[in-house]
């Protein structure tokens, strides 16, 4: 079992808190993606799962076992937590060949000869890498490094899987093929793996459930799906997918829906069942359509071809920006209605 | 967090790191440190008595005013010669550069009473050379050499290569953009060099001749070999005859004396500290490309006056040694009938004075290189992964046994070894004592090059090895020892070669049957057998070129920042 368990964790860096009070649970065998901008603290996160650091507050468990608890001041160090990690930069070891470099965790184990064979073999030929076996790393490209590290980590069998922004130095085409070659990965293993990146379009195509994390904390922690329909604060909304924030006064409560007056115009909203009240709602392009009889007038301020469909940012008379998509084509000026229809609505504080 | 450090996972990385800095730093600031304590206290106490009064001596002052007046023109002219060669090799389209570069780097690796012996041999009554073709000044006429003109001559050319790298290395960080930038602007020629690049460089400019000037102030060999015989004393000379006429009993006065050469030192490794902080500021953006002005038609005048010039101050001073070294006898002219190999299978085989300055050598060298080896590759790689307060402090001072004059280092191992804590017993006049000035002399030469290739490891190296349960001695034996393997094996080759030729430091240590190959030139010469002298300081220069060549030879696959001729 390889659940991975924080309480309030938290980190100093040199008097600059990189991550606050952090308490959540990863289930076994969960593909976890922690998303957010740079210096959100994801990285500092993964790295404390991993032992290279040590938190200053609170505790962090993997499976039964505690690794980290800052108050007794003890810490397991990464060489004995089992655990796999992919760096960002691959961190191949140059002087070793591609066979020498997936063993080399067995040859620290202290396995006999033939299971190191046995096992690198199967690692190897788990991520297409048989024939480059003897060659060494520098005549590899990106997406075989990447590769490689992903059969070093895999070699060992580790309980948890932590990776480190691993398709940042790799081009777009061959992303998506790795993406293939990650999920595979945690289809076939079974593996807990918490995956970092910046980039939401990775993050939703692989993960059973994402944390969007800013400034040191995480902002909200769900599916998908969940984080791109109900967003729970302005940051979620504006971080996940396109869209504006805007807010609502006026808010009427019934018992089936929730009406709001949104930009001046009276609308049905949509809401958590348990949420205290609204004050915002999160306009993204799929709430928007454009109608000459709209609830509010806009106009064209820029145009972006998106292939088969066009994204427009329009500016409301009173001067809020606003996207929608059409797939008829508009100018740069041209004036148009727009109508609401039943955006998600939050609480900000 | 501190509590939380220590007792966290890298306990046994922090364990090491304590041990094997508390030996580096026995080894390299205890001297210092021992020494500054010796030059405060007055036979146990405190007081400055002694001190006020070894400074008021006529002799301290004069030997003072000629350090600083040999120390700073010789400077003056490294920096005319350096600065020269520095920008015609990196600012313009000169061929063959890395042969000339090559070239200029020997005269700061042939250590200087070679130099000087070298330079003798050109000038003056005696030289085989001369009297070969027939130039040679009638007897009895004095040796230009013994002057403070040629002490100051010959630490210039000993040093520029200095300036010359220091200057090269800034010139190398401006990007071609700027200059480029400018000549768009519409400035022409020298106008770019003057308003462009000479702003620029002189930070750089000014930290070298900083460096240069404590070189210079520190160095034995030169007016030990020209000043000595003229009656010219300067500080360390003057260090060096006090203690060789009366023993240890001198000890404390000539502390006081090492103190003085140390603080004047200091005062311009501060001054290149700073100079160096504010280069920096000007290294950030891209370095892209190097400049290549076109010279055009100059170019061939250019390089024809150029080796002209390697040829005076490199080449024509080594034939002099040759021809010194091939003649039976020193004053007999070199001739076909009188050419002989005689005096090399002299020093070579027979004397056993030079065989055992030989073996001395060698293995004090070899040990240096592999003991600081051993040492400077775990302490680099624990202090760029840990940082603490106390390594970071070691960082900043850790230069300091090699940036201060040999001598003050010598006086300092003196005082240190010459009564072991809790014994009776002694190392002075043991060869240890040499061996552990050298580990402290060198040990920057070893640790700045094996830290610079570690700096640009990539810290996922290490971590990924920990990740997959690899210990520490593990990580260090398998990942850090083979991806630094190239960089270390340059360093201690440097630490070879600087060790293999070393005088200042083992002057003043050495005793019957501890010479080094530095000391027994010196000695040699010292006594008339300048011929002999001459062929051991063949042998020496011909080992020093070999190496030099083999790091060359390899040095595509060190890191940027290793070997000291290529920035």
């Amino acid at each position: 079992m390889a659940d991975i368990t924080l309480s309030s964790v938290g980190k100093t860096f040199a008097g600059a808190p990189a991550l606050k009070d952090i308490t959540t649970r990863f289930e076994d065998g969960e593909f976890i993606a922690l998303l957010g901008p740079s210096g959100c603290g994801k990285t500092t996160l993964l790295r404390l799962l991993a032992g290279f650091e040590m938190p200053d507050s609170g505790q962090i468990r993997i499976g039964d076992r505690v690794m980290a608890d800052a108050q007794a001041g003890t810490m397991v160090p990464p060489e004995e937590r089992n655990i796999g990690f992919v760096f960002q930069s691959y961190a191949l070891w140059p002087h070793m060949s591609v066979r020498r470099n997936v063993s080399y965790p067995l040859e620290i184990r202290r396995l006999s000869r033939a299971d190191i064979a046995t096992q690198t073999d199967a690692a190897l030929a788990a991520t297409g890498l048989r024939d480059y076996a003897d060659r060494m790393p520098s005549d590899l490209s990106g997406g075989q490094r990447q590769r490689v590290a992903l059969a070093r980590c895999l070699v060992s069998d580790p309980g948890a899987v932590l990776l480190d922004e691993p398709l940042a130095n790799l081009d777009v085409a061959l992303r998506a093929s790795m993406q293939a070659v990650f999920t595979d990965f945690h289809k076939r293993t079974g593996a807990t793996m918490v995956y970092v990146t910046h980039d939401q379009a990775e993050a939703m195509a692989m993960a059973d459930r994402i944390a969007v994390m800013d400034r040191g904390r995480i902002q909200q922690f769900d599916t998908p799906q969940n984080l791109y329909e109900c967003p729970k604060n302005r940051f979620v909304a504006e971080f996940v997918g396109r869209g504006t924030v805007v807010p609502v006064q006026g808010v009427e409560r019934t018992e089936a829906e929730v009406h709001a007056r949104v930009l001046g115009a009276r609308i049905a909203v949509q809401s958590g069942q348990d949420s205290p009240g609204v004050s915002h709602v999160c306009l993204r392009p799929e709430n928007l359509t454009i109608t000459e009889t709209g609830d509010l007038r806009a106009k064209v301020a820029r145009v972006t071809y998106l292939g088969g469909k066009y994204l427009l940012e329009t500016v409301a008379d009173c001067g809020t920006r606003l996207l929608a998509e059409t797939r008829a084509r508009f100018d740069v000026g041209a004036q148009l209605g727009l109508t609401i229809t039943t955006p998600w609505a939050f609480l900000e504080d | 967090m501190g509590l939380a450090m220590q007792k966290g996972g890298s306990r046994s990385e922090d364990r090491l790191l304590s041990a094997i800095l508390v030996v580096a730093i026995c080894l390299t600031l205890a001297p210092v440190l021992r020494l500054f304590v010796e030059g405060v206290t007055d036979q146990g106490a405190p007081g400055l008595s002694l001190a006020a009064e070894v400074l008021s001596q006529p002799s301290t002052l004069s030997a003072l005013r000629h350090s600083l007046i040999t120390a700073g023109l010789g400077t003056l002219v490294s920096l005319v010669l350096g600065s020269a060669f520095a920008f015609l090799v990196a600012l313009t389209d000169l061929r063959a550069k890395a042969m000339l570069v090559f070239c200029l780097m020997i005269p700061m690796m042939i250590p200087p009473q070679i130099t000087a012996l070298s330079w003798t041999q050109i000038m003056g009554p005696s030289s085989a050379l001369l009297k070969t073709i027939g130039l040679a000044p009638p007897l009895g006429s004095p040796q230009p050499l013994y002057s403070a003109e040629g002490i100051i001559l010959l630490l210039g050319i000993q040093h520029m290569s200095i300036i010359f790298l220091t200057l090269r290395a800034g010139l190398r960080a401006i990007p071609q953009e700027v200059v480029e930038a400018a000549r768009i602007s519409g400035a022409k020629g020298l106008r770019t060099w003057w308003q462009v690049v000479m702003p620029l460089t002189l930070p750089s400019l000014a930290a070298g001749t900083a460096i240069t000037f404590v070189t210079a102030l520190g160095n034995f060999g030169i007016p030990a070999m020209l000043g000595i015989p003229a009656g010219y004393a300067t500080l360390p000379t003057l260090v060096y005859q006090k203690l060789a006429g009366l023993g240890t009993s001198v000890l404390a006065e000539v502390s006081v004396l090492a103190m003085l050469i140390g603080a004047v030192a200091v005062v311009g490794i501060l001054a290149q500290r700073f100079f160096q902080t504010r280069q920096r500021v000007y290294l950030v953006g891209s370095t892209s490309r190097p400049l290549a002005i076109p010279l055009g038609a100059a170019r061939l005048p250019v390089e024809i006056l150029l080796w002209a010039v390697v040829c005076a101050i490199l080449v024509l001073p080594m034939f002099g040694l040759l021809a010194t070294s091939l003649v039976p006898a020193y004053g007999v002219p070199l001739r076909l009938d009188t050419v002989t190999l005689e005096l090399w299978s002299e020093v070579l085989f027979r004397q056993p004075v030079t065989t055992r300055a030989f073996v001395n050598s060698f293995s004090l060298a070899f040990g240096a290189a592999v003991v600081l080896m051993i040492l400077c590759l775990p302490l680099a790689w624990l202090m760029e992964r840990t940082p603490t307060r106390l390594s970071r402090l070691f960082d900043s001072l850790l230069d300091l046994p090699y940036a201060l004059p040999g001598v003050v280092l010598s006086i300092a191992m003196i005082l240190l070894l010459i009564n072991l804590p809790f014994t009776e017993a002694t190392l002075y006049g043991t060869i240890w004592i040499i061996f552990f000035a050298y580990l402290s002399r060198f040990f920057a030469v070893m640790f700045r090059p094996v830290q610079a290739s570690l700096k640009q490891l990539d810290p996922a190296m290490g971590e990924a090895a920990q990740s997959v349960g690899a210990s520490l001695f593990q990580r260090l034996r398998d990942v850090i020892l083979p991806l630094s393997a190239p960089t270390a094996a340059a360093g201690a080759i440097l630490v070879f070669l600087t060790a293999f030729n070393e005088l200042t430091v083992s002057a003043l240590l050495w005793s019957s049957g501890t010479e080094t190959l530095g000391v027994v030139i010196f000695n040699l010469d010292d006594s008339g057998e300048t011929a002999m002298a001459s062929a051991l300081a063949m042998t020496i220069v011909l080992v020093v070129m070999g190496l030099m060549a083999l790091i060359q030879l390899f040095s595509r696959r060190f890191p940027k920042g290793v070997v000291p001729w290529q920035t």
